[in-house]
């Protein structure tokens, strides 16, 4: 329809009217083209459900994208092209630089900045467009639209300053502890309302834009305080918020501009986020509000770390951990953040492949909150060459621990702490946890007794079929793998 | 209000798409799914290209361009990022 409008062009063009219409019939192409990028980037998001489909999921996405991007430069409204072709090198070049030099176990800061640089568009595309409205007048008339560029504002610079404190923290220029002060709450609060209220003052009377760029200001610095109080093992909630803020940010600009493709593919993100949300919340059994706003109060009462540990911890050499191995038909590993920590996911990878040489069946047991990012670990292994299938989830490995000859512990604490299940008062209490402690044999591979994020002390490690193995993750294993061979 | 009301719709349905899809996704590939769907939200590259390419010199073009930048670097990063991540998974096959 396009094409033979454009043909016929030099014959209509004469009537102004015949230009109107093929410019509507322009505008409905894109639409058209819009449509079929969106129907992409669902399927492409279904490809994402198995590891052999994901590739072309991911590719499909991508396809869609480039379709609309392709598209919307052909848009009539485009009249120079100088700062658009800028603007796409620059950002090409950072993203792909990034993108190819990242190392996986810094994904999480790889996703909070790509996070926080989706937030900056969406409120820079806000801000464009109220400049762009305002001296043609309309916006007092299209209330719908001054609501949405206030909301693009809001959300999206929420979610760049967050994401950039969450980089920080995750990045260790900034300390990954909470950082929090008293009256933390209020001020946040009379952040929020005043954005709300500048808001409202914006939609009502909209003739200056010094008014926007005072609500981003108010709204970045309300992202840099909700971000700042949370620790490190919360990191997880953080970034998937952040992800789906960021999808939502896309979909505020949407109504922004009026256009179904960005309200459906921000939608999608925002549903996402949300879901990545509830299952790190789910995992830690706390409440969304409680790891935003709540602080882990140190139990009362509960054992110290003497009265647990004292006599009790029986530590090994790896030699000796290598005779344990050399009979087991059995293994399960349980990879920590100690182990991306210390890069240990080539050695663990190279334990695995002697362990089956040997007969002996090795599995991994991956807790949802381990690492510092839903799948985190999952990650970490596959670029070891683990094969997917021996990753096994937290519901289906833990009816199996009890036939399992050796469970091997490596820089995890938390998330195998038996406590979570036996005792009500602990500040775990209730948090799904691995049930390691009913291996046969279970090996903790740790540098120190120290405790994990929760602060509390793990009977896990004084248990009577529990062996330490002292050492740094990576250094630990790879001794174990020579004791191994020389056996 | 028309259009907001067609808009909120069409949010509301995909959210419920959003949801059907996405908890089918096995936790093998969570982090993918969170870098691949952060490329997708660097869709507000339309809006951004629009809005670059104004012609007339003004704050409309440089807030355009700002947000060219930054949502390009969305859209690479996250769809090359998420390929290099899913090859891995891949491999074994």
């Amino acid at each position: 329809m396009n094409e033979l409008l454009i043909h016929f062009a030099p014959l209509i063009a004469a009537s102004g009217e015949a230009d109107a219409a093929a410019n509507a019939s322009g505008q409905v192409f894109i639409n058209l083209a819009y449509l079929v990028a969106a129907v992409l980037f669902i399927l492409g998001l279904r490809g994402l459900t198995h590891p052999r489909t994901a590739v072309r999921g991911n590719l499909l996405g991508a396809s869609g994208m480039l379709l609309a991007i392709v598209v919307t430069l052909r848009d009539q409204a485009i009249l120079s092209y100088g700062l658009i072709a800028t603007g796409l090198v620059i950002g090409g070049v950072i993203g792909a630089v990034l993108a190819l030099r990242i190392q996986m176990t810094a994904m999480p800061q790889m996703v909070a900045l790509l996070n926080g640089f989706g937030g900056g568009a969406s409120f820079f595309v806000a801000g464009a467009e109220l400049w762009r409205l305002l001296p043609e007048e309309t916006l007092a008339s299209e209330q719908q639209v001054t609501i949405a560029i206030v909301a693009s504002g809001i959300i999206g610079a929420v979610t760049l300053t967050g994401s950039l404190v969450a980089f920080g923290k995750l990045q260790e220029l900034i300390s990954g502890n909470a950082i929090s002060f008293s009256g933390q709450q209020i001020v946040n609060a009379v952040l929020a309302l005043f954005a709300v209220g500048l808001g409202f003052w914006i939609v009502s009377d909209p003739t200056g834009a010094f008014g926007y760029w005072l609500l981003v200001l108010l709204a970045g610095g309300l992202g840099v305080l909700l971000v700042l109080p949370i620790g490190g093992a919360d990191m997880p909630v953080v970034i998937a918020l952040l992800n789906s803020y960021s999808g939502l940010a896309a979909a505020s600009t949407g109504f922004v501009l009026n256009n179904n493709m960005l309200i459906i593919a921000g939608s999608l993100v925002g549903a996402s986020g949300l879901i990545l949300t509830r299952i790190m919340c789910v995992a830690m059994n706390r409440s969304l509000t409680n790891v935003l706003f709540g602080v882990l109060a140190p139990a009362e009462g509960s054992a110290s770390a003497d009265d647990v540990y004292a006599g009790k911890v029986k530590s090994v050499s790896p030699e000796e951990v290598a005779m344990i191995f050399e009979t087991a038909r059995r293994a399960v590993v349980v990879p920590g953040y100690g182990l991306a920590v210390s890069q240990g996911q080539h050695a663990v990878r190279d334990l695995g492949n002697l362990l089956e040489q040997r007969g002996c069946q090795v599995q991994y047991a991956i807790h949802p909150v381990a690492g510092r990012m839903p799948g985190h670990m999952n990650v970490l292994l596959a670029e070891a060459n683990v094969d997917y299938d021996k990753m096994i989830e937290m519901d289906d490995i833990n009816p199996q621990f009890e036939q399992v000859d050796v469970a091997l512990v490596i820089g995890a604490n938390d998330v195998v702490n038996p406590v979570a299940r036996t005792d009500p008062g602990s500040p775990i209490a209730g948090m799904p946890i691995l049930d390691v402690d009913k291996a046969r044999t279970v090996v903790v591979v740790k540098r120190s007794l120290s405790p994990g994020f929760a602060g509390i002390p793990n009977p896990l490690f004084a248990a009577d079929n529990t062996l330490m193995m002292f050492g740094d993750g990576q250094k630990a294993i790879l001794e174990l793998v020579g004791a191994l061979e020389e056996a | 209000m028309e259009s907001l009301v067609t808009g909120l719709t069409i949010f509301v349905l995909a959210v419920f798409v959003g949801f059907e899809i996405i908890t089918k996704i096995p936790p093998n590939l969570h982090t993918p799914l969170m870098s691949g769907s952060n490329a997708i939200s660097g869709i507000t590259l339309v809006g951004a290209l629009l809005a670059a390419g104004t012609g007339n010199w003004g704050w409309t073009p440089v807030l355009g361009m700002i947000a060219v930048i930054m949502a390009s670097i969305n859209v690479v990063g996250g769809f090359l990022v998420t390929n290099r991540m899913l090859e891995m998974f891949r491999r074994r096959d």
